[in-house]
């Protein structure tokens, strides 16, 4: 038996392929409008001066959460994926921002898009990287053939502390992904891979409002060791280099670290200019590197092949690759694509983000 | 027939770990990778006493007791141990008290090894630490910090001297330009003039490139009287000339002149004097560069420079690897990290490298004596050294 196909392949760092070959049948974004600028907060907080980590961060209106965003990806996925959304086995939403610690984002989701009631419901929590850790179990979960369908989502409005470094990119935003089978799929997916371990660079605990880490811990140990091992095990497990990729999207905390990351892995600026969005909507946490995939399957050729590397605090990464496909030019049109969000936008002061986001708060 | 070394104290192995962000490593395997490389050096001495100089352990790891710790971890149980604490000049504080056990005749080998590991803390944990060095009654209780201080301590040195703003920029340049070819060092990138210049303020007039990174790292040494030399040795022993250690007010505020440092004087001083050496014989000076400001009063305090005019050596290349007086001479504090209360002991294992014709690129033509002196809090403590490489056929 060839060694790529053992199952489990334990201890070894080897990609991981389901038994039946699945793809993305649709995919959706959702970017609430509202921008606050990097330089609002500098402007509080230290007084205009210092660096600024991105240009604006998106903001989630009063109305909005992690429930209502992710029903907007996840019809625009539906969309594009022209099937009968009770066909859904499987709605999955990895956030840091779920509405309730006990209740679930994800079967208030699937009511509103029609996929209840002969379906498998449940959240997932992982910072940044539960919506990829949802994706991992919808390809098991379709791949297996338990499912025809399952959607996973990574959605959150992120929580950054007034006057912490994270205050300036928590952003709101993220993205649906329906798995089905490869075949009639808008974007074949080759192989994944997923590294973990325990590394406490960035948390929250329960009663806590704002998460608090580790300062550069979370680089070097954190980030930038999980993204490169993880990206690294994928492209050696399918023999393929940077080379190979029209594109590449890792979890965008920041400009810098992305870039650094893509540099490490081989890849040159303009194969992950496209997926990166941090700039203009900020750190969308568990939506980050999927609504950057969003971006790119929006302009992705048939045949172009894509890696997306992401991460998550606590510590760990998931590598994806993909393949665009015959139906993805065509039915990509079916929904608002990712950039008319991004440029759907309203700026805010820092007064109206603080109401917008409950920051005010007399004691 | 006796040794030529029999009367002195030796130094005859030395070990760094590289300074920086050591996430994977804890305080004590820190410490047994700096004392695996001095003994082995050695010929795999073991020593009878064991000194450990260290700042931060209780703050930052919850760990006191590091001389067992250390004695335990390093396969050297039974011997004589524990911590020698002095707020930055541990480092130079654990050597002198392993001198003076060596010259006691109590013992023929002591192993002096400092270890600090602070990143595993947040820097205002770190900062706080920091500043129990200070005087917790009248400094620290009102919220003054280590960089909070050095900034006013710059301040006035700028004022009263008449130095312009950048005046002390020359210290980060040339340690910065020492440690590019440092493999121990944490910043090993030269800057320009240009980048003081720009650099972000810290506190003002302390700026980025005014003050050293704190971080994790550890540096042993193995000391040996002179007539108990081990067979062995990979590199001729360098002898201890001179040892002197001196306190001046622990407030900087109690200090009469707080821009004079009687107690970096006075061991400077005493150490010259027990070598046998006049300043003039001093051929490069570790010095104790955490803030920019504590060079330059480093050097008027040794006497190198005239009051207020200790700047002006950073500004003419005296200090340089080629000049007159070259210092830090693999990137001190500010470049190639500062280890807390491993740092007095980097400064004497980067002496040694230099004295002994190790040091590479960073080498020192023709270095036989030199001066390595650890400051404590604003100049608190003084900790100062003579080392001198004796000829090998004496």
């Amino acid at each position: 038996m060839a060694q790529e196909s053992t199952p489990g392949a334990a201890g070894r760092a080897q990609g991981m392929k389901p038994l039946r070959d699945v793809g993305l049948a649709g995919y959706g974004a959702y970017i609430p409008r509202y921008r606050l600028p990097a330089s609002e907060v500098a402007r509080l907080w230290t007084g205009g001066t210092g660096p600024l980590p991105i240009k604006e961060k998106a903001v989630a209106g009063l109305d909005e959460d992690v429930i209502t965003m992710s029903i907007e990806a996840a019809r625009n996925a539906l969309a594009r994926a022209e099937i009968d959304p009770a066909r859904i086995r499987a709605v999955w939403v990895g956030s840091e921002s779920h509405p309730y610690a006990v209740k679930p984002t994800s079967t208030v989701v699937a009511e509103a898009i029609g996929a209840t009631p002969h379906t498998q419901a449940a959240d997932w929590e992982f910072a940044c990287k539960a919506g990829t850790e949802a994706l991992q179990a919808a390809i098991g979960f379709v791949g297996s053939g338990m499912a025809e369908f399952a959607l996973s989502i990574g959605m959150d409005t992120a929580q950054g502390r007034p006057g912490d470094a994270l205050e300036y990119t928590a952003g709101a935003g993220g993205a649906a992904f329906i798995v089905g089978p490869a075949e009639d799929s808008l974007c074949r997916i080759e192989m994944s891979y997923s590294y973990s371990t325990d590394t406490p660079d960035f948390w929250r605990r329960a009663d806590a409002k704002y998460p608090e880490h580790g300062e550069r811990f979370t680089g070097e140990p954190a980030y930038f060791k999980h993204i490169q091992a993880a990206g690294e095990a994928l492209m050696q497990s399918m023999g393929t280099q940077a080379s190979d990729y029209r594109y590449a999207v890792f979890h965008q905390p920041n400009i810098k670290f992305p870039q650094r990351a893509a540099k490490a892995l081989g890849f040159r600026p303009e194969q992950i200019e496209a997926g990166m969005l941090v700039s203009h909507i900020g750190n969308t946490y568990a939506g980050s590197a999927l609504v950057g995939l969003t971006a790119i399957l929006d302009e992705a050729q048939p045949g172009d092949r894509i890696l997306l590397v992401s991460y998550g605090s606590g510590a760990g990464s998931d590598a994806f690759s993909l393949v665009a496909g015959e139906a993805l030019p065509l039915r990509r049109q079916r929904a608002t694509d990712t950039q008319s969000y991004i440029q759907r936008r309203t700026e805010i002061d820092y007064a109206t983000y603080a109401r917008l986001r409950g920051k005010l708060q007399m004691h | 027939m006796a040794s030529p070394f029999a009367d002195g104290i030796y130094i005859v192995g030395v070990g760094m770990t590289p300074v920086g962000e050591h996430w994977e490593t804890s305080l004590r395997h820190l410490a047994l990778e700096a004392i695996q490389t001095a003994r082995a050096e050695a010929g795999g001495l073991r020593p009878q006493l064991i000194y450990v100089a260290n700042m931060l352990a209780p703050a930052l790891s919850g760990q006191s007791h590091l001389g067992t710790l250390v004695a335990d971890f390093a396969g050297l149980r039974g011997a004589e141990a524990m911590t020698v604490e002095a707020a930055g000049a541990s480092g130079g504080a654990a050597l002198r008290q392993a001198y003076l056990a060596l010259r006691s005749g109590e013992a023929e080998a002591a192993l002096v090894v400092g270890v600090e590991k602070v990143t595993d803390k947040g820097s205002s944990e770190v900062e706080s630490a920091l500043a129990t060095a200070k005087d917790a009654d009248y400094e620290s209780v009102h919220g003054l910090t280590d960089t909070a201080q050095a900034a006013l301590w710059m301040r006035r040195y700028l004022h009263e001297h008449g130095a312009p703003a950048d005046a002390l920029a020359g210290f980060s340049l040339t340690a910065h330009r020492n440690a590019v070819t440092n493999p121990h060092a944490m910043y090993r990138r030269a800057i320009e003039v240009e980048d003081y210049r720009k650099a972000a303020m810290v506190s003002e007039p302390l700026n980025l490139y005014d003050a050293a990174p704190l971080a994790d790292g550890a540096a042993a040494v193995l000391l040996v009287r002179g007539d108990r030399l081990p067979p062995g040795l990979t590199h001729p022993p360098t002898r201890i000339a001179g040892s002197a250690m001196s306190t001046g007010a622990l407030a900087l505020h109690d200090q009469i002149d707080p821009l004079w440092m009687p107690a970096a004087a006075e061991s400077c001083g005493r150490a010259l004097q027990q070598a046998g050496l006049q300043l003039e014989d001093v051929q490069l000076f570790e010095l104790h560069d955490r803030f920019s400001v504590q060079a330059a009063l480093s050097l008027e305090a040794a006497g190198f420079a005239a009051r207020g005019r200790g700047w002006e050596l950073a500004q003419n290349g005296a200090i340089a690897l080629q000049g007159r007086l070259p210092v830090t001479t693999f990137g001190g504090s500010k470049a190639r990290g500062d280890a807390g209360g491993a740092t007095g002991i980097y400064q004497v294992a980067e002496a040694v490298l230099q004295l002994q014709g190790r040091a590479g690129e960073n080498q020192v033509p023709g270095a036989r004596v030199a001066l390595v002196q650890c400051l404590g809090g604003a100049g608190g403590t003084a900790a100062t050294h003579v080392l001198v490489q004796e000829p090998e056929n004496a």
